[in-house]
């Protein structure tokens, strides 16, 4: 260190302090006498020992390499895991001709179409997907209230101001679940069957576990009453409503009626209605609507013909929307998205032929110098 | 209080009369340095923290906010950092607040009047007369009327108020002197007293006092002022003159100019600019809106039905919600930062122990803090000489007598002198043996200059003096005479008493003619125990000549000769002049002088028309020379300096011989350089001729277009001439050169060289070459100087800088930047203001890169969205990004960044250049910055929208959902973010990595936090996002986009910055290859004792610094600009 010092001195520094020898009696003695010298520490004197990066060729060149490289490897592998994901969509809007379902849209009862679905690897999911909607625009998105689908019954009878215009019926009276996206939930109903030699045979869906674990079980919960319809028709409740809540206006039936069957599944924590409720990102989306259940078909669909039962009641053309159904597998990687798999490979092969460049550039301008 | 304030053109006071003096409503001494009392605080501060235009605009975005048809973001995304910021603000407010509330309290004292009684400070009123006793602070301007030293005498420190720490007389008049300690007495005084109104001026004062009906002339001399401290002083009495807010040390507070430096300039254009971008980015978007609207959203009506269906008001309040979301474009903690980051800066330089001088215990201080980063922008330093190149240790050193040089080469024996200075070294035996063969005119000589002078002299032992000197020159010179036998030995106001060759003398002091800038001389007048009346006078060569009595010719042409010689080594010269007066003119004179002295008017002028006509017909001595040593390590500082490209021009009052030597002496002019031209005309057309000979000999085609001026854009660009040169200007020359008329050409000549020295300056005309400097030269400037003449050029500077040395105070408490010797400027500039700059700038860069690629992600949303002001972020981390997430590395990076360390930056001062070009932050490099933050954000969405298009969870479940979608975008974005730092720093220490991995953590853990169950059944309406966290973060698919949009945002960067690098390397890039070249050598390099490798190479790892200059020796022959 005293060695250090004195060099550094005999350099750049003239002070005197630092030319010093530390350690000497004199020193010692001085040292009380400089009351405003600063503290001799690595901060204060911005020492700090640092790593200081330089982006040298050295580094540069093998790190493009290296990330190209194991880039591509990534890439290879999202690609073919992507590839083999099976997937069936199929357009039923029913306002063109020529598609599966050419006429639905003009009758609302029951349609089906028939397709065909190749042997599938793993359990098989059941989307419906809709387009051009706009489930992320703003109003739309806020026109909720959090408070009263976690089931606080003060809520059901005045509701949050964003649920306008769906907070209150014409005649003032309440409306429960409030707001666009409760009001707006999908309601076609499908039914899938497998022709096995002719006869049509009901493949059996599993509408459970098509939710979040954390929206079914901490987001959205049911008022305590028992029989839920207490909640909502106000008897038995504790509370008094001025005005009966009524159900949204687009719903053909109150909250309380989503899953008659089995009460866990009713109410707010439907899980069809969960997973409306959460509601997408972009314009274009799909939405788990069943697992085919993995009891019956442990394996995923059989190959063979399939027919695809629809109550259509789901109106979209009004505003040019599409809605389709999609059956797919899924990988590690989750659905078939093949961007990511070609990105990758993409980026990757850009890094290889970058770093390839840099060390022609390298080359060309370092070399002849140090000759 | 305040039409007084305008009105007051005389103050009128009677003592001990308070009826009277309550009736013209004097300031009482309460001083109210607060600004605020506990109650008045938050809403004083509040409304004077929301006069600042951004927390105006913040506020105006929170009203918006609460307009529900607008309000895209919750009130609580502006409000958390807009009460933090207030927050910071106030409590540094309120600091600065307790502090200068402080001093006003509890001290009380005694006043003196009809029902004498102990007071509070703050209740004493004007006209009062109260005691001091020793060691009191005075707290208000007094004039002095009794103490209880002999004489009248009070002895006052006046560091507070000038920072000088020499004792200082002052002397009550005798006539109150009388009054003593009698209460009684004190309290009948009714003497009235006439003054000046209340005014800053700390060396002057005009004033009579009125009592029994004569008349007293009262100077600065009986004035005791409010900031100083009695010392040696048992007690004293005054009268309370001025008090609280009107005294004399208030009145010069706060009147500061205030500086801005060129990058706040520029960024109050950027944030204008950026201003207009904000509005067209809304307004594109509201376009958007209502093209969207009238398309889409009027057939998207089924499950979103329209409040309003009028496309043109829906887009209108969605141009203000865009508003809201992409405010933060200018985001509140800014300024805050920026502030942040000066203020540690600042602390660093205080903080610097390699600008900390021992020998005076003086570190290095910065003044401001607001000022740092223009320090690595300085293109031209102005420089005062004596003080400030040179030591300002005044050596006697030779002497003419009578036309009898003296002064060469033994050292004097000055055994015979028992009074001698021991310290005090003189190489001529011949003068010591003139003074033994009592050589009249040499006796005079040293008599005048034991006697011309305002040394004060201290013994406290028999035989041991100490002179306490206001100027060091006056002490060397009043030592010389000691030495030679003539001992200053005391002095009363009436009298001065010296050793004349072992015999004792008193002199009785009649008049001291006063030395000032203007003047340049000073005069006693003495009557010495013969009785016979003398006049002394000593001052600069030219002045005195032009007051000498014919008689004198000749001898002025040999001491000419001498002084030329004495100037030509670099020496400091005083003309000697005496004379004998007439008993009936004088006393027909001091008659004269004493009613000039009592008028309230024009006094200076009058007192210096009397001066002038009896400094007149003088008989020359001879004249003295001393020695100003050049401080250490200026030849090489300049040196430096000039390789940074930094032009000096040393301004100095010395003589153009005496400037010119110095400036060879100290590297500022050169042997080998070109050519240096004398300018000393002595009218305009002269002048002219010779600038314009200078600039054609410089650059032969440049005279002839000398008559375009640029009078149109007002910015004299840099021109480029082959070869070195100097240019030396007289002061009579730059007075026409400062004409309107010949500036440009002045400046221009003087551009071309690569130093000027003007010499003969006034402290006017040094602010002068500064100020046309400023306005011509797009350039920074730095005046750098030690004494009161240089306050004026110190504070036209961007940038002043005060030694602290011999000669007061008064230049560093006007300056921004102190320390105690001129090297440590190198260090300030190549160093700290490299530093500096640097840091600034990158801070800006990154600054504005985050927060535009955070904004524009937005942006790009909205075209997905129906342009429905929809954010891409949860309101948490719109919330916290800015206070959070990313303000920890970012100030990290601008407080410890170095790019070289100071050992580099001193080997090459080539890397201080892009600061004066201001090269790291521009226009270009702010459009620059935007360009990048554009592509970022591209990549920032549309990567997650494609990756996420259409898929699901690895259990089918959803997955392309808002919420994912956010936390998926706002996770990408951090980690870009982070990633872009670690590439803008250069210097990675253990507190900056920690800052930018715990932020990182930080985000992690706030966001697992803010999405948990736990918070979500506290509130659930604040906290929607609860499951996102989990239920996204724990997918492959997640993790493969974060690391592909990362890399994305990174590789152009990388790419771009290494190609650079290898085509057009800029000067840090050499010097850092240079730096691992180094380190490389070093590492692998054979030495032959195996235990050096090892101790080296731990240094290396451990201390950059050392071990880079330890090679340095091979390097500095070789490295070339």
């Amino acid at each position: 260190m005293l060695l250090k010092l004195g060099g550094h001195c005999s350099f750049q520094d003239f002070s005197e302090e630092s030319c010093h020898g530390p350690g000497s009696d004199e020193m010692v003695q001085e040292e009380n006498e400089f009351t405003n010298r600063p503290d001799n520490t690595a901060f204060t004197q911005q020492r700090l020992p640092a790593w200081q990066p330089i982006l040298s060729a050295g580094i540069v060149i093998p790190g493009f390499v290296l990330i190209g490289l194991a880039f591509i490897g990534v890439g290879v592998a999202l690609f073919v895991t992507s590839r083999s994901i099976q997937v069936l969509e199929r357009d039923y809007t029913g306002d063109e001709s020529g598609t599966p379902c050419a006429s639905c849209a003009n009758s609302n009862v029951q349609n089906s179409f028939g397709f065909c679905f190749p042997q599938s690897q793993g359990p098989v999911f059941f989307y419906y997907g809709l387009s051009n909607y706009f489930q992320n625009y703003r109003r739309y998105g806020t026109s909720k209230d959090d408070n009263q689908l976690y089931g606080v019954l003060k809520y059901f009878t005045s509701p949050s101001d964003n649920c306008a215009p769906y907070a209150y019926n014409s005649n003032n009276q309440p409306i429960v679940p409030c707001g666009s996206i409760a009001n707006s939930m999908f309601n076609d109903t499908f039914k899938l069957y497998q022709t096995v030699n002719g006869t049509r045979q009901e493949v059996s869906l599993d509408g459970k576990g098509i939710a979040w674990w954390t929206d079914y079980n901490i987001k959205y919960r049911n008022p305590t009453n028992n029989p839920l319809k207490d909640a909502f028709n106000g008897s038995n409740s504790g509370l008094f409503y001025r005005n009966f809540l009524i159900n949204p206006i687009y719903w053909s039936k109150p909250a309380y009626e989503l899953d008659t069957s089995d009460p866990s599944n009713n109410g707010f924590v439907n899980q069809d209605f969960l997973v409306w409720m959460r509601r997408a990102a972009l314009p274009d989306f799909r939405k788990l609507y069943r697992r085919i259940s993995q009891d019956k078909y442990p394996d995923g669909l059989p190959a063979g013909n399939y027919s695809l039962e629809i109550t259509y009641n789901y109106r979209v053309y009004r505003f040019s929307g599409k809605k389709k159904v999609v059956f797919s597998n899924v990988s590690w990687m989750g659905g078939k998205n093949e961007f990511l798999g070609i990105a990758y490979l993409v980026v990757g092969s850009m890094c290889v032929f970058m770093s390839i460049v840099m060390l022609i550039v390298y080359a060309k301008f370092k070399f002849p110098d140090e000759e | 209080m305040v039409v007084l304030f305008f009105s007051e053109l005389e103050r009128k006071l009677r003592a001990n009369d308070r009826e009277y003096n309550l009736s013209f409503k004097y300031a009482t001494n309460a001083i109210k340095t607060s600004k605020y009392n506990l109650f008045t605080f938050l809403p004083l501060n509040l409304f004077e923290q929301f006069q600042r235009i951004a927390n105006a605009y913040f506020l105006f975005l929170l009203v918006l906010q609460v307009i529900p048809q607008i309000s895209s973001l919750s009130w609580f995304t502006t409000v958390v950092p807009l009460i933090l910021v207030l927050t910071v603000t106030a409590a540094k407010d309120a600091t600065d607040d307790i502090v200068s509330t402080f001093e006003n309290v509890f001290f009380s004292l005694f006043i003196v009047n009809k029902r004498d009684r102990t007071e509070k400070w703050m209740n004493v009123q004007v006209g009062d007369i109260i005691k001091l006793e020793n060691n009191q602070f005075v707290t208000a301007d007094l004039m002095l009327l009794s103490s209880s030293e002999p004489l009248n005498l009070v002895y006052i420190e006046t560091a507070e108020l000038d920072g000088e720490t020499n004792l200082k007389v002052r002397q009550a008049l005798p006539v109150t002197g009388d009054l003593g300690d009698d209460i009684e007495k004190l309290a009948d005084f009714n003497g009235e007293v006439r003054c000046e109104p209340p005014n800053n001026r700390l060396d002057r004062f005009k004033g009579v006092l009125t009592f029994a009906g004569q008349k007293y002339s009262l100077d600065n001399e009986k004035i005791l002022l409010r900031g100083c401290t009695l010392r040696n002083t048992e007690w004293c009495f005054g009268l309370v003159l001025f008090g609280g807010p009107e005294t004399k040390l208030m009145q010069n507070c706060g009147k500061s100019t205030f500086k801005r430096t060129s990058i706040d300039r520029l960024m109050n254009i950027l944030v204008i600019f950026i201003f207009g971008f904000l509005a067209f980015m809304c307004s594109v978007l509201a376009i958007g809106n209502y093209m969207w609207e009238k398309n889409e959203g009027s057939q998207f009506t089924v499950f979103l039905p329209r409040l309003q269906d009028n496309p043109a008001f829906s887009s209108f309040l969605t141009f203000w919600s865009y508003v809201i979301i992409l405010n933060t474009v200018v985001p509140i903690s800014l300024y805050v930062s920026v502030e942040i980051i000066r203020l540690g800066n600042s602390f660093y330089i205080d903080w610097d122990r390699k600008m900390y001088f021992a020998r005076s215990d003086t570190p290095a201080e910065a003044r401001t803090t607001t000022l740092n980063e223009e320090l690595g922008q300085i293109k031209y330093v102005f420089s005062d000489k004596t003080g400030t190149l040179t030591q300002n240790i005044m050596i006697f050193n030779k002497c003419t007598i009578n036309g009898k040089c003296y002064g060469k080469i033994y050292t004097v024996d000055f055994s015979f002198n028992p009074l001698a200075d021991t310290r005090f070294v003189f190489h001529d035996h011949a003068l010591v043996e003139a003074v033994k063969l009592e050589n009249p005119e040499v006796h005079t000589f040293f008599r005048l200059l034991a006697l011309c002078h305002t040394v004060m002299a201290e013994e406290k032992k028999e035989g041991e003096l100490f002179y306490q000197a206001q100027s060091p020159d006056e002490g060397a010179l009043v030592t010389a005479a000691r030495n030679f036998g003539f001992v200053f030995r005391s002095r009363t106001p009436d009298s001065i008493s010296i050793v004349e060759m072992g015999k004792q003398h008193s002199y009785e002091l009649l008049a001291i003619l006063d030395f000032n800038n203007v003047r340049k001389r000073m005069s006693v007048i003495v009557r010495s125990p013969e009785g016979k009346l003398s006049l002394y006078c000593k001052g600069a060569d030219t002045i005195i000549y032009e007051r000498l009595h014919q008689s004198c010719s000749k001898l002025m042409d040999v001491t000419t000769e001498h002084l030329n010689e004495f100037a030509g080594d670099g020496l400091r010269t005083l003309a000697l002049a005496y004379k004998d007066l007439d008993e009936e003119y004088f006393n027909q004179w001091i008659q004269r002088h004493h009613e000039a002295n009592t008028a309230l008017e024009d006094r200076e002028g009058k007192l210096d028309e009397l001066y002038e006509e009896i400094e007149k017909d003088l008989l020359l001595l001879g004249a003295t020379a001393i020695e100003d040593k050049l401080q250490d390590g200026v030849p090489q500082t300049i040196e430096q300096l000039s390789k940074a490209d930094i032009k000096i021009w040393v301004l100095t009052g010395d003589k153009q011989e005496t400037a010119e030597n110095i400036g060879y002496s100290c590297n500022l002019l050169r042997e080998e350089m070109n050519d240096v031209f004398i300018i000393s005309g002595n009218s305009l057309e002269d002048v002219r001729q010779e600038l314009r000979n200078a600039r054609t000999s410089m650059k032969p085609d440049a005279a002839e277009n000398s008559v375009f001026l640029p009078e149109m854009d007002k910015v004299v660009t840099d021109e480029v001439v082959s070869g070195e040169y100097g240019l030396v200007i007289n002061g009579h020359s730059l007075a026409y050169a400062l004409e309107h008329s010949l500036e440009l050409e002045f400046l221009r000549t003087a551009c071309m060289c690569k130093a000027v020295i003007c010499c003969r300056v006034t402290p006017l005309q040094k602010a002068q070459v500064v100020e046309l400097v400023k306005k011509y030269k797009k350039a920074v400037t730095l005046a750098i100087g030690d004494g009161a003449n240089d306050v004026s050029m110190i504070k036209a500077a961007h940038i002043g800088v005060g030694i602290s040395g011999q000669e007061g105070m008064q230049a560093v408490l006007s300056s921004d930047y102190s320390f105690a010797q001129f090297r440590f400027l190198q260090r300030l500039l190549l160093v700290h203001g490299r530093w500096s700059y640097l840091r600034m700038c990158k801070f800006l860069r990154y600054f504005f890169y985050k927060n535009f690629t955070f904004t524009f992600v937005h942006f790009w949303f909205a075209f997905f969205c129906g342009f429905s002001a929809q954010t891409v972020y949860d309101e948490w981390f719109i919330t916290l990004y800015n206070l959070m997430y990313t303000a920890l590395p970012v100030l990290g990076m601008s407080l410890f960044d170095q790019d070289v360390n100071d050992v580099w930056s001193f080997q090459h001062p080539q890397l201080y250049v892009p600061g004066q070009l201001n090269l790291y932050f521009s226009k270009k490099s702010f459009f620059k910055c935007a360009l990048h933050s554009c592509y970022s954000s591209l990549v920032l969405f549309f990567i997650p929208y494609a990756a996420m298009y259409d898929t699901v969870r690895d259990d089918g479940k959803d997955i392309a959902d808002y919420q994912s979608f956010a936390l998926l975008t706002q996770t990408c974005l951090l980690f870009a973010v982070s990633i872009q730092l670690g590439f803008e720093m250069s210097y990675w220490t253990a507190v900056t990595i920690f800052f930018v991995l715990g932020s990182l953590a930080m985000y992690f853990a706030v966001t697992f936090t803010m999405y948990s169950n736990g918070m979500f059944t506290i509130l659930p309406s604040a906290f929607p996002f609860i499951g996102t966290a989990r239920n996204t973060l724990s997918q492959p698919n997640v993790w493969l986009t974060i690391f592909l949009t990362s890399i994305l945002c990174v590789l152009p960067v990388v790419t771009c910055r290494f190609l650079m690098m290898q085509l057009c390397p800029t000067i840090n890039d050499k010097v850092s290859e240079e730096m691992l070249l180094l380190f490389v050598l070093d590492v692998f390099k054979p030495v032959e004792t195996r235990g050096k490798i090892i101790l080296q190479s731990r240094s290396l790892q451990s201390n950059p610094v050392t071990s880079s200059f330890r090679i340095n020796a091979d390097i500095i022959p070789k490295d070339g600009p």
